[in-house]
């Protein structure tokens, strides 16, 4: 960690987006984080990402665990409400807080360490009970907080900056979510912001658990040679299957494009998606395909990146509970409490 | 070896051993059900092992005139329809008392007793005489037996099939074989045996208002009246049948008439770490929410609990306690999680604990809970036991006050955020250690970082040991608001007394009916919650020595007594059980009695 004092992070202009509202108001307190770590990038595609939705920071609730990555909630959004856990927690967190309000927007931000070590149980849970949420991994391979040990996301035989070379295979948090019927799985890359925010706004608007695993160096442990996390390396390995454009309701499909080359996904909200291909043999729209292609690629070396799988369909956590249209802790007190008629029915059923 | 089964009307145990899984349990509900019905105020204790079929296990019903709740630790009817615990059984018999056995086959050489009256009854045969398929057989035999205890203890006939016909509805076939089977059993009692016995039931009066109800299903409704529309939680005995119970009462009072959806949701979740975190996410956002475990997922959550405790989230948690860790067993109730519940998590860390006696109290404590848990903003821990839980008490009918409103504690609306320059979420404004706090979604103005150890008065972030050390004392006096506004010990007094005692939870009814029979007067005080009422030093205080009853091996209260307490720790004599099973009036007396004989303190022995 470095503590040298950088300028607060600042957006240029006077653009105000249709609430009237500043790219500065979507803005947080001053980053504590090394100059350069790829998490910063994260934290300003965030920004400009709600900012260019149009969502009013008071409607989002931000949640995150414990790491470097964890802390830059606070760095973004500043009139929004957030919560930093425990280690590993931020899944449950987000489940309980989701269930009470399901009109908000959840983002949750947590770091390789935190999702795939200590709480690869909750994130995979998450995943499962299709929580609508964005779920960001920011992924540079070590513990960034506690000084460079290796997390579970570390490639087989990448270097550490002790020189110690990583003996076990990764958990790859994108396989996982694949494998456990995750609708909405994307990666990315930190250093890639053209990518970066579309896949932020697709994953905001979408109905369900999105997950997002954006590659986000760490300059101080893993951004040297022999590192498969470090700047370098993902951009020589770098390959897009799919750009992802973000179209607003209110917005029109004003890109041309040709009959099959852009598929277009529309959002319960009217919003859309725009798929296009950018390798031909890819088919985001089929789990096993994308499975096998990654793997595929993997084994040469290569990132896959992009919106990989896509499902509109799927219920979250709200459908399969039934549960109310109205937010659970807007139901006033008698529409929670049966009254003293029933708890005398009780008394004759309990003698 | 307990006492002689004695002449007595609406005064006795009767023990029933049988298989888990041979669908025994209706049948002694039916039997316990009828036995109320009469107005004869009765408890039913399981005693069950972890396992679903096949392991032996047994239900005790204790009938009692005087309305003691306690397990009384003497048998004077054993139904022993387990050859395989049978010898056992027959040795639990207080002299003087029956046994009665299946004796469809002859257990000659085992019946080597001649200070209980035994009473065989061919259940088995007399079942596949009537009834055709193997498993009505086994159901039936059960009913069998209910009949004979019927004529034994002469219990009305009709009663029971009104308890009978009640239960099964319109399912006439079923109605008139079980009421065939108890009537087998009946019949052959009458025939063979002098009924009814000199130990037996007589009408009474005193049980109208009386409803046969488990803690954790009285826990369960009390959820659901304080208004609380989320639960999160991982299945363990003891108190798995709480959230079945709160689903259920959800299910039928919770669902939205025109849309036919939930006005509650309820996540199983992947451990206890996740459903506390669930339990806080959804407190933290405006719904009353709640989890329920028992020891193992106490230390699971207690990482969240501290984190709840320093970020101020309320969240209410019940610890249905059972004996741990591990297997062996967890089917059996405990007082051992005082400690644990009490300080759970790493740092300067305490929760406010509240300890329900009874099914009343659970129900009544449940609501409690959610109100301090909100006006105090902070985890509330309902520290119950497998006894109060999971066996079935008579409990004065539960009363609903239409007019009461949950208290949600300090909460800022968006009017008074419009109106407020800027919002601080851990400025203590009042004075007594609570700040406001604000809903996400509601106002821009409201927004604040919730985290754990690091945050300073106005919410920002901070490592400044000042500012920490302030947060720390302002905890403390929170706290000490906390002290006044849990509810009170209760204190019964008598004339001359110059000892006391002090119990909590299920302990309670075995003191108060050990208190009945001691020729000493003795006060009592129970403690109902945690930190201790400005009470509980004073009786200690004015006490020469003080009794400390509980169900535990290392005396937590005791513990808990001289942590937080400055009281004189010479005077406190501990009372302890811990062998799993619901602590008897005996066993308290017998402590007090050997403490009676000791020399005192300093004086030549
Ligand atoms: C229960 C617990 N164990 C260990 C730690 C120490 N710890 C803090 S951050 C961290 C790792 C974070 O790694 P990652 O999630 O990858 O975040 P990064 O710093 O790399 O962004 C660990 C192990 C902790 N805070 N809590
Ligand atoms: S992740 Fe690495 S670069 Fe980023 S703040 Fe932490 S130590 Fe510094
Ligand atoms: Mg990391």
């Amino acid at each position: 960690m470095s503590y040298i004092t950088k300028p607060r992070l600042s957006y240029s202009g006077r653009k105000r987006n249709k609430l009237g509202l500043a790219m500065r108001d979507y803005e947080g307190g001053m980053s504590t984080l090394c100059a350069g770590c790829g998490h910063d990038s994260i934290t300003a595609a965030l920004i400009q990402a709600f900012f260019e939705l149009n969502i009013p920071p008071e409607r989002v609730v931000k949640l995150s665990g414990i790491g470097c990555s964890s802390k830059t909630p606070a760095y973004f959004l500043n009139a929004s409400h957030g919560i930093n856990a425990v280690h590993g927690r931020m899944p449950a967190l987000a489940t309980g807080a989701n269930a009470a309000n399901r009109d908000l927007y959840y983002i949750g931000v947590s770091g390789d360490g935190d999702s795939l070590s200590i709480g690869l149980g909750q994130f995979g849970h998450a995943i499962r009970r299709n929580l609508n949420m964005l779920y960001i991994i920011e992924n540079n391979g070590v513990y960034g907080l506690t000084k460079g040990q290796f997390s579970a996301s570390a490639d087989k035989g990448s270097k550490a900056k002790t020189g110690e070379i990583n003996a076990q295979p990764p958990i790859d948090p994108v396989l996982m979510a694949l494998s456990l019927g995750g609708a909405f799985v994307a990666r990315s890359f930190s250093g890639d912001k053209q990518q970066l925010v579309p896949l932020i706004k697709a994953g905001l608007m979408h109905q369900g658990f999105a997950l997002l695993d954006v590659i986000s160096p760490c300059v101080t442990f893993n951004d040297h040679d022999g590192s498969t996390k470090s700047y370098v390396y993902t951009r020589e390995h770098f390959h897009e299957t799919i750009h992802t454009d973000f179209v607003l309701a209110a917005d029109e499909i004003t890109v041309e494009y040709d009959e099959g080359e852009v598929v277009p996904v529309d959002l319960h909200d009217g919003s859309h998606i725009l798929l296009r291909k950018v390798a031909p043999d890819y088919e985001p729209k089929d789990r096993g395909n994308a499975i096998s292609y990654i793997q595929h690629h993997q084994e040469k070396g290569e990132i896959v990146t992009g919106l990989l799988y896509l499902d509109e369909q799927a219920g979250d956590l709200h459908t399969t509970s039934n549960t109310i249209d109205q937010p659970l802790n807007e139901l006033s007190y008698d529409k929670l409490c049966p009254g003293a008629d029933a708890l005398e029915e009780i008394f004759e059923a309990y003698r | 070896m307990s006492k002689t089964a004695k002449n007595s009307i609406n005064d006795c145990v009767i023990k029933l051993a049988t298989v888990n899984g041979t669908g025994s349990a209706s049948a002694n509900a039916l039997l316990t059900k009828t036995i109320l019905r009469l107005g004869i105020p009765v408890t039913g204790k399981n005693f069950f092992p972890s396992n679903i079929q096949g392991l032996p296990t047994w239900y005790e019903i204790r009938i009692s005139k005087d309305g003691y709740d306690a397990r009384s630790g003497q048998v004077d009817i054993m139904v022993a329809m387990n050859a395989q615990t049978y010898a056992q059984d027959r040795d639990e018999v207080s002299p003087g008392g029956y046994l009665l056995y299946d004796s469809t086959w002859p257990r000659d050489n085992v019946l080597s007793r001649n200070d209980i009256t035994l009473l065989g009854i061919p259940l088995a045969r007399m079942c596949n005489e009537v009834f055709a398929g193997a498993r009505e057989c086994v159901l039936m035999k059960n009913m069998a037996y209910v009949g004979a205890l019927a004529a034994l203890l002469d219990i009305d006939m009709k009663a029971i099939e009104e308890v009978v016909q009640e239960r099964f509805g319109k399912k006439e076939e079923l109605i008139a074989s079980n009421l065939r089977a108890i009537r087998l059993g009946h019949d052959f009692a009458v025939e063979n045996f002098q009924c009814p016995l000199p130990v037996r039931t007589r009408p009474m009066d005193k049980a109208a208002d009386l409803m046969m109800i488990d803690g954790n299903t009285a826990a369960a409704l009390g959820c659901v009246y304080a208004g609380a529309a989320f639960a999160a939680w991982y299945p363990i005995t003891p108190s798995t049948s709480l959230m079945d119970a709160f689903a259920k009462f959800c299910g039928k009072y919770r669902t939205d008439p025109d849309t036919g959806k939930n006005r509650f949701c309820i996540v199983q979740a992947e451990d206890e770490l996740a459903a506390i975190g669930m339990a806080l996410g959804a407190s933290w956002n405006g719904v009353r929410a709640f989890s329920a475990t028992s020891g193992p997922g106490i230390s699971l959550m207690s990482e969240l609990l501290g984190f709840a405790y320093y970020a101020e989230v309320p969240v209410v948690l019940f610890d249905v306690q059972r004996v741990g860790p591990s297997t062996g067993l967890p089917t059996r109730t405990q007082q051992g999680d005082l400690l644990a519940c009490a300080y759970a998590s790493h740092g300067d860390t305490r929760h406010v604990l509240l300890f329900p006696a009874n099914p009343t109290e659970c129900f009544y404590l449940a609501v409690k809970a959610f109100d301090l848990a909100e006006r105090l903003q902070t985890p509330v821990i309902v520290v119950s036991d497998l006894d109060i839980g999971m066996n079935d008490w008579t409990c004065p009918k539960l009363a609903w006050h239409e007019d009461y409103r949950p208290d949600r504690g300090k909460i800022l609306s968006v009017e008074e955020l419009e109106d407020l320059e800027t919002f601080y979420r851990y400025h203590d404004k009042d004075g007594d250690g609570i700040c406001y706090r604000t809903y996400p979604g509601v106002h821009p103005k409201g927004a604040y970082f919730a985290r754990g150890s690091g945050h300073n008065e106005y919410g920002a972030y901070t490592e400044d040991p000042a500012e920490y050390q302030k947060l720390l004392d302002r905890l403390r006096q929170k706290w000490e608001t906390a002290a006044g506004l849990v509810p009170e010990p209760i204190i019964k007094r008598k004339r001359g007394a110059t000892s006391g005692v002090i119990a909590l939870g299920s302990s309670d009814c075995a003191v108060t009916e050990m208190l009945d029979k001691l020729d000493e007067p003795m006060d009592y005080m129970r403690i109902r919650g945690f930190p201790f009422d400005a009470r509980v030093e004073k009786f200690i205080d004015s006490h020469e020595r003080v009794f400390v009853v509980e169900q535990n091996r290392d005396a937590q209260l005791k513990s808990l007594l001289t942590l937080e307490l400055n009281v004189n720790k010479r005077k406190l004599i501990s009372i302890l059980h811990y062998d799993g099973f619901p602590i008897t009036p005996d066993h308290v007396l017998d402590g007090i009695n050997e403490v009676g004989d000791m020399p005192e303190e300093g004086s030549a022995a």
